[in-house]
């Protein structure tokens, strides 16, 4: 075994300090007959030759993004990653340490939370940023529960419109036992119906989650929709896409209360769903009501500026059963990773990458529905993603595949979305584009599909 | 070597016009973007991030880097974490071309090596559990806790019953009574009883026909085996609840006894500790549950299964448990550290993963013996993979508490142990060595703690000091709390 130091030596001598002849001994705590006397049934050990040997032949059965151009988004996208962030995130102190429980030994990782935060709100325009929970669902999930401890309501949640149907399940999941009912309202033309979302809220209403841009791609009217919740007396959550607000108008422009997202745009590799990272902002009224760890300035004895853990009081491992939250682990590593790539794109580069994925987003949509005569489900404004409408849409993705491109998902493997009609969802196809698509490549896959 | 640029932040050293990335000039036909999107959706300008070029955001991180203190540059004996060494082959076999660039909407026919591989660590999991359901779902412990609980909540509804009850001894993790509280749960606390095991009369008491789950962390927290834990089973077993089993020290047990071999019901791995994640500054972890057969088909979907077709060819695909709970997050799972699990079980293989525990066992002992005399712990004679040593004495006797133990340790070099947790043994100081540590490590550790405990009481309340900060100011942090950089400003 490649990892132990200790050697038939050393272990004669450590038994002999025990005051044990054998490991047996120290073992004999256990139960005999709770013991395994069998070796587990695992594969052979591998050397490291071997284990590589393996994973590339795995690796060389799946085929993704690099060997293939892909137009997949739902909520994961491949955008360029800058090489600063591996080789960065790759150094041994910061990804062979844990939480920063002792603030001395640990200032490497808390200033860079404490940066990520900054960055965050920066982005957001949100007032306060947590140091990350696991991932944009159940980023909506803790959303949820923050709003039932700040509104003291917990009978009701209501999704508006198009949010992502693993998100809805996510939160289905996380308050099935509390009798919360889980109300969405319908789409209407690829936006929010603001009527039936009106009509839906009542003075229980704990939130209103609004995902803009929506599922389908839709933008939504935010400012608005934030007002209607206000109205009822419940908090306005939107799910956010991070890449858009180079463009977009802010969720703390448009009067939200709590801020969240699927962040893995900001320079975190697609690796088949996780880790991702979870972003978590909301205003500075309700911060003691937040979820997940959170860093703080503050002075050492001397008076010197350095970060801490703060406001642990919320945490389980103070408060137990009453924390905000069971989280403990966060997702450090990615919020690193975020924290690097929003400090090498700037203002510039963030707008820039968001102008480029909006422009070949809508330069695709264009071709595909005047050449490959795959019209757009709606006519609501949209930023990188968007639905098309096709007759045979599994026969569209086996086509694009056979030549080396991924389009989708298709909306008929979610659970039904509000307002849609059924046939819509089974014809209904999702395009995402980034700025890593060349118009070569937009042009290959419309003529493809022709 | 003097270090000052770390201590500036990112915002602090912004240079308006720097800039660290450039995208090209659009290939397409560039619109007005107010004819793309209506202006009132627009924002006025681009957010305030900072401006910075490549060579001053490298510096930065890597002078920031030197800051901590990790498991590649020190020893980091941190009880209950499991901070052993992190393979560097899984760094560089996790970024594969096929595993990290693989879309979670691909389409499972292009994708048939990674469902493989999830497959093979289903297994894997199950098997070293003796609990032959796995999710590899949940995206840390805690999660894995809490969606464990949403399971035995779906069961107990399924068959009709009321449960209320979630039932853990009073050394439990934090995470315990907040996953059962989230999860809708009423938290009954074990007092805990003098041997630092848990108390089966007390536990008799405490568990009824409203009990769910009775939660155990085995071996427990004090890093003891809890000897009875069949009767434990058998007392919830009758009267139709569940045990949990929290397996964040697995370290210890792993090829030596099952949980589902010893009654347990449920339980939730850290593959973050156990399999060597890493632990990446605190997450992302990765926390698969593994549960006996019948509370498979409420699992979250979706998991991995294996079909062999009349030709003999296997494909793999994923589908969703027929009684499922739904999902606990997005997609499949933190993939990127269930690789990194992968790799590590591949590697050992049965035998080596037993002499990982063994020697993990044995490190842990031979740690508590050479320090049995100037810091003992409470519980014994033998531990398993950690022990907790309390410093009541050394407060007694000359004022040194935990606290000072730990700043001064930094001092020498050394991480902290986990300090006051749990919180059953009073001046607590939890110690985990792992199996990745040499002899000569845990001699020179201990001779340094023996050498602390003559030192100045006095000065060690001024430890740390010789690393950059010193004893922070918590209480100003929560009074006025500071949580994101605002501009100084200047005169």
């Amino acid at each position: 075994m490649p990892y132990l130091y200790n050697t038939a030596e050393q272990r004669t001598a450590m038994l002999d300090r025990i005051g044990v002849d054998s490991v047996a001994t120290l073992l004999e705590q256990i139960p005999q007959a709770l013991q395994l006397h069998r070796p587990l049934d695992l594969p052979a050990p591998l050397t490291e030759i071997a284990l590589e040997q393996r994973l590339r032949q795995l690796a060389d059965r799946s085929t993704g993004a690099a060997d293939r151009v892909c137009f997949l988004g739902g909520g994961a996208y491949e955008h360029f990653i800058p090489s600063v962030i591996d080789e960065l995130t790759g150094r041994g102190e910061f990804y062979t340490a844990y939480t920063p429980y002792q603030a001395e030994a640990s200032q490497g990782t808390l200033q860079a939370f404490f940066e990520f935060q900054s960055l965050i709100c920066e982005l957001t325009e949100m007032d306060v940023s947590n140091a990350s929970v696991y991932d944009g669902a159940s980023a909506i999930a803790e959303a949820v529960l923050m709003s039932m401890r700040v509104t003291g309501r917990k009978s009701r949640v209501v999704f508006a419109g198009a949010v992502h149907p693993e998100s809805i399940s996510t939160v289905r999941t996380y308050v099935q036992h509390l009798g919360c009912e889980v109300v969405c309202t319908p789409l209407s033309a690829g936006v929010i119906d603001r009527d039936q979302l009106s009509a839906a809220l009542t003075d229980q209403t704990a939130c209103v989650i609004v995902q803009s841009p929506n599922f389908l791609g839709g933008i939504e009217d935010v400012t608005a929709i934030s007002e209607l919740a206000h109205k009822a007396g419940a908090l306005c959550v939107q799910s956010f896409n991070p890449i858009s607000l180079g463009l977009l108008k802010r969720p703390g422009a448009c009067g939200v209360d709590i801020a969240v997202a699927e962040g893995q745009s900001l320079g975190i590799p697609l690796q088949f769903g996780g880790p991702y990272l979870g972003l978590f902002t909301c205003r500075s009224e309700h911060v003691r009501k937040l979820p997940g760890r959170l860093i703080g300035e503050t002075v050492d004895r001397q008076g010197k500026r350095c970060f801490v853990l703060n406001l642990q009081a919320r945490e389980q491992h103070i408060r137990r059963d009453k924390a905000t939250s069971n989280i403990c682990t966060n997702q450090g590593l990615m919020a690193l990773r975020a924290t690097i790539y929003l400090a090498t794109l700037g203002p510039q580069g963030i707008r820039e990458v968001a102008e480029l994925c909006c422009q070949k987003a809508h330069y695709a949509a264009k071709q595909l529905a005047q050449v490959a005569g795959l019209p757009l489900m709606s006519t609501a404004p949209f930023f990188q993603e968007f639905a098309v409408r096709c007759t045979d849409p599994a026969a569209v993705i086996t086509k694009a595949q056979q030549a080396g491109f991924d389009v989708g998902p298709l909306l008929s493997r979610f659970a039904p979305i509000s307002g849609l009609s059924v046939e819509d969802q089974a014809q209904g196809l999702l395009v995402a584009v980034t700025e890593c698509r060349s118009r070569d490549e937009i042009d290959r896959l419309v003529e493809v599909l022709a | 070597m003097r270090n000052t640029i770390a201590t500036r932040l990112l915002s602090d050293l912004s240079t308006p016009g720097r800039r660290g990335a450039s995208y090209p000039a659009s290939d397409v036909p560039v619109e007005p973007l107010a004819s793309l999107i209506p202006s009132a959706f627009l924002a006025d300008a681009a957010p305030q991030l900072p401006e910075l070029c490549e060579p001053e955001i490298v510096r930065h991180y890597v002078n920031l880097s030197t800051l901590n203190m990790s498991v590649d540059t020190h020893f980091y004996p941190l009880g209950s974490c499991t901070m052993k060494y992190n393979p560097k082959r899984h760094e560089r076999l996790s970024r594969l071309p096929g595993i990290v660039d693989v879309h979670p909407y691909q389409a499972d026919g292009s994708n048939q090596g990674m469902l493989e591989l999830l497959y093979e660590m289903q297994q894997m999991l199950g098997e070293i559990a003796g609990l032959p359901a796995v999710s590899l779902q949940p995206a840390a412990g805690a999660h894995g806790e809490l969606t464990a609980l949403f399971v035995a909540a779906a069961y107990f509804r399924d068959k009709g019953e009321q449960r209320t009850k979630v039932v853990f001894p009073a050394s439990a993790h934090g995470t315990n009574p907040a996953s059962a509280a989230i999860a809708g749960f009423d938290c009954v606390e074990l007092a805990p009883a003098g041997n630092g095991l848990v108390d089966l009369e007390s536990l008799k008491r405490a568990v009824d026909q409203q009990t769910a789950v009775f939660m155990v962390t085995n071996p427990n927290t004090l890093g003891l085996f809890e000897r009875q834990i069949d009767e434990i089973a058998r007392v919830l077993h009758d009267a139709g609840g569940l045990v949990y089993i929290d397996g964040a020290n697995m370290n210890a047990i792993m090829g030596i006894t099952r949980p589902g071999d010893f009654g347990g019901d449920m339980m939730h791995y850290n593959v973050h500790k156990t399999f060597t994640g890493p632990h990446g500054a605190g997450g992302p972890g990765s926390g698969p549950i593994a549960v006996r057969d019948f509370l498979g088909p409420y699992l979250p979907g979706p998991i991995v299964t294996q079909s062999t077709a009349s030709d003999g060819t296997t494909t793999y695909a994923q589908t969703t448990p027929a009684k499922s709970i739904g999902r606990v997050r997005a997609h499949f799972g933190n993939i990127g550290i269930l690789v990194r699990g992968y790799c590590y079980l591949r590697t050992l293989g049965a035998a080596g993963v037993r002499a990982a525990a063994e020697d993990a066992i044995l490190n842990a002992n031979y740690l508590k013996a050479l320090l049995a005399d100037v810091l003992p712990a409470p519980h014994g004679p033998h531990c398993l993979h950690e022990f907790v040593a309390s410093a009541s004495g050394a407060l007694k006797d000359r004022g040194i508490s935990a606290m000072d133990i730990a700043k001064r340790l930094l001092d020498y070099g050394f991480h902290a142990p986990t300090v006051y947790f749990p919180l059953v043994v009073p001046e607590a100081l939890m110690m985990e060595p792992t199996e990745t540590e040499s002899k000569e490590t845990l001699d020179a550790f201990a001779e340094t703690i023996a050498k602390i405990l003559t030192e100045d009481p006095a000065e060690l309340k001024l430890a740390p000091q010789t690393l950059p900060v010193s004893r922070p100011n918590d209480v100003q942090a929560a009074r006025n709390p500071i949580l994101k950089w605002t501009p100084c400003v200047k005169d």
